[in-house]
């Protein structure tokens, strides 16, 4: 019983890290329709720049994941208007090719001011709640917790918000968009920033159970991909349940199946979906 | 200017090349220069590949090094762990390779751009997993050691420098004069028309999956060959062949070069590994370089070096049509902008 619990629990908290990151990818391509591959070295600065602050400045842990959202927030609108705005008319293959190159870029970057070294950050959180016989670390409690929060909140955002209407309007049709008046220089900005953010707060909270690495987001950033396909490129609850099913089977299946090719499982799965559906599962006009 | 340009794209041009990189061998400063040379030309010839698939059809295939490292991989196990002569291992290294993306690509190239792209990263991804994890057959993070060099046949010695030099040359003679025959061949042709517009090129009767699977499979063999020969060369592989930077490289190269172009394959990657070469105080730091310098080529210079040369030398040659004969359209086609005899 409590083994099995673990596993649920395992699966939520890796769900919930993928959801965060998958969000950000998938708002981003609901909009401009780009597969941003820099996504996951965004990702990887996030850890990095919440580290420095923790470490190096002695912020809080709070802190110091705010700031690292807003640099990252920062960044991914500086990638937007140096790169792909210039790029909006190109043919396809070239906004690809550069995100590969801002992936390039900020990873030589990271791996220059702090090397190539794994390291470890702290989190106020390390304790371990019991209830009951079952053991819940408060760090992945932090992370469920966190990300549901935050998803609930960018809910609340894109629904009930002029600003986030416009996110919604513009991934719907961008004509349309611009027949009622909407910027879509704003929009995009405003999406990247998002986005930035979230795969910030995402790198933050997952970082104190797992370790901090130049190459940390590209696991990460594949497995969102998978997911996006999963859930439908553009679509905001296709993402998060795609996060949920891709954690659970993770989960399940390197604790039932075999730790060594638990990584695998993510990649075979969107094999197999993409062998039977070319557009992903739940994909239906959502852009 | 002009008329030097001319030149260039004679076939003067790739004799003169010939002509040098059979010479490089004399004056290179030191056995190294020809060793980092020989390198080159194996990178050059899955650029190729690449080029292929990703240049003349349009499909960006994100898992070419990992189809590079299974070739290196299959040769490297053939000649260690089972004793075989290289040259059966060579073969089947093409084979291996050529197979593995058959597969793939029959899954892969149902899916259309943004698909395709994150399908093969992924895939790129597994074969990196799958060559570290699986170690009864890849000896995992260890690597595979005593991999045979070609077999001269006791006239050669292919494990020294400069008659590797020379194997490796030969091999990407072989592999541009099938790229230019390719190019410029209805096969060829089919492929760009399935980059220009697949709607269009389906409307025209062409069979979307049949041509990009052969592009495919022709795009992988290249790769199984180049890392046959680049396994054979060190001697010594682990997982490292398998990451996936290897393919960000390799699309670093082409894009240089220019995708789609016959020679552009080899003016990147011969110039980047160059370029690399000079900087090697960066060492693991390049891409600070390199990362900008891409996004720089793909907003301001997409069709890279040899495309843009191409691109200025057509616009000059049609002005020069007009100047003759202010009546005559031009003499020039407008495919012929791509249809890369530099």
């Amino acid at each position: 019983m409590n083994l099995l619990f673990q596993q649920v629990l395992n699966g939520l908290t890796l769900g919930s890290i993928y959801g965060l990151v998958a969000l950000g990818l998938t708002l981003v391509y609901g909009i401009l329709h780009i597969p941003n591959f820099a996504h996951g070295a965004l990702y990887m600065v996030g850890a990095f720049a919440s580290y420095f602050f923790m470490t190096d400045l002695g912020l809080h842990y709070w802190i110091a994941m705010l700031l690292s959202g807003v640099v990252v927030a920062a960044l991914a609108v500086l990638s937007e208007r140096l790169v792909f705005h210039p790029l909006r008319n190109a043919p396809p293959i070239h906004d690809k090719i550069a995100a590969i190159g801002i992936l390039l870029f900020l990873e030589a970057v990271v791996q220059m001011l702090w090397g190539s070294d794994f390291r470890r950050m702290a989190s106020p959180y390390a304790g371990i709640l019991n209830f009951d016989g079952l053991i819940i670390p408060e760090q992945r409690l932090l992370i469920i917790v966190g990300a549901f929060t935050l998803m609930f909140a960018l809910h609340l955002f894109l629904r009930k918000t002029m600003l986030g209407s416009t996110i919604i309007a513009m991934a719907q049709s961008r004509e349309g968009a611009f027949l009622v008046g909407i910027d879509a220089n704003r929009v995009a900005m405003l999406t990247f920033a998002i986005s930035g953010m979230l795969a910030a707060f995402a790198a933050t909270l997952y970082a104190p159970i797992n370790l901090v690495y130049p190459a940390m987001g590209h696991l990460v950033i594949m497995k969102a991909f998978v997911i996006i396909v999963l859930g439908g490129m553009g679509s905001i609850p296709g993402a998060i349940i795609g996060a949920m099913i891709l954690g659970f089977a993770e989960s399940f299946g390197g604790f039932y199946l075999s730790s060594d090719y638990k990584d695998i499982i993510a990649f075979s799965l969107l094999v197999v979906i993409l062998s039977f559906r070319p557009t992903g599962l739940f994909a239906k006009g959502a852009h | 200017m002009h008329r030097f340009a001319s030149l260039l794209t004679g076939r003067g041009a790739k004799l003169v090349l010939l002509a040098l990189a059979l010479a490089f061998p004399l004056f290179a400063k030191s056995e190294y220069q020809v060793y980092v040379m020989a390198s080159a030309f194996i990178w050059a010839i899955a650029v190729y590949g690449l080029n292929i698939i990703t240049g003349y059809c349009g499909q960006l295939n994100l898992a070419h090094g990992g189809f590079f490292a299974i070739g290196a991989y299959t040769l490297a196990i053939l000649t260690a762990d089972h004793g075989w002569n290289f040259w059966p291992a060579f073969v089947a290294a093409a084979l291996v390779s050529a197979a593995v993306g058959a597969l793939v690509g029959i899954v892969s190239l149902r899916l259309r751009e943004h698909f395709f792209a994150i399908f093969t990263l992924c895939v790129g991804f597994i074969i990196y997993l799958l060559i570290d994890k699986w170690e009864e057959l890849t000896h995992g993070a260890i690597g595979i050691r005593g991999i045979a060099a070609p077999d001269g046949f006791g006239l050669v010695d292919f494990s020294q420098t400069v008659p590797f030099y020379y194997l490796a040359l030969l091999f990407l003679v072989l592999a541009i004069w099938f790229a230019g025959r390719l190019a410029s061949s209805l096969l060829g042709r089919t492929f760009m028309a399935i980059r220009n517009g697949d709607a269009l090129a389906q409307s025209l009767g062409i069979d979307l999956m049949r041509n990009k699977l052969l592009a495919f499979v022709l795009s992988t063999t290249y790769a199984g060959i180049a890392g046959g020969l680049y396994a054979s060369m060190i001697r010594f592989i682990g997982p490292e062949e398998a990451n996936p930077n290897h393919t960000f490289d390799m699309i670093t190269y082409l894009l240089v070069g220019g995708f789609g172009t016959l020679f552009g394959p080899l003016v990147g990657t011969v110039g980047v590994v160059w370029i690399t070469q000079s900087l090697q105080f960066l060492e693991d730091y390049r891409m600070i370089i390199f990362g900008p310098l891409i996004v720089v080529l793909v907003i301001f210079m997409p069709r890279g070096v040899i495309g843009t040369f191409l691109g200025w030398k057509l616009r000059k040659d049609t002005a020069a049509a007009r100047a003759n004969d202010p009546r005559a359209t031009t003499k020039v086609t407008p495919g012929s902008e791509v249809n890369n005899n530099a």
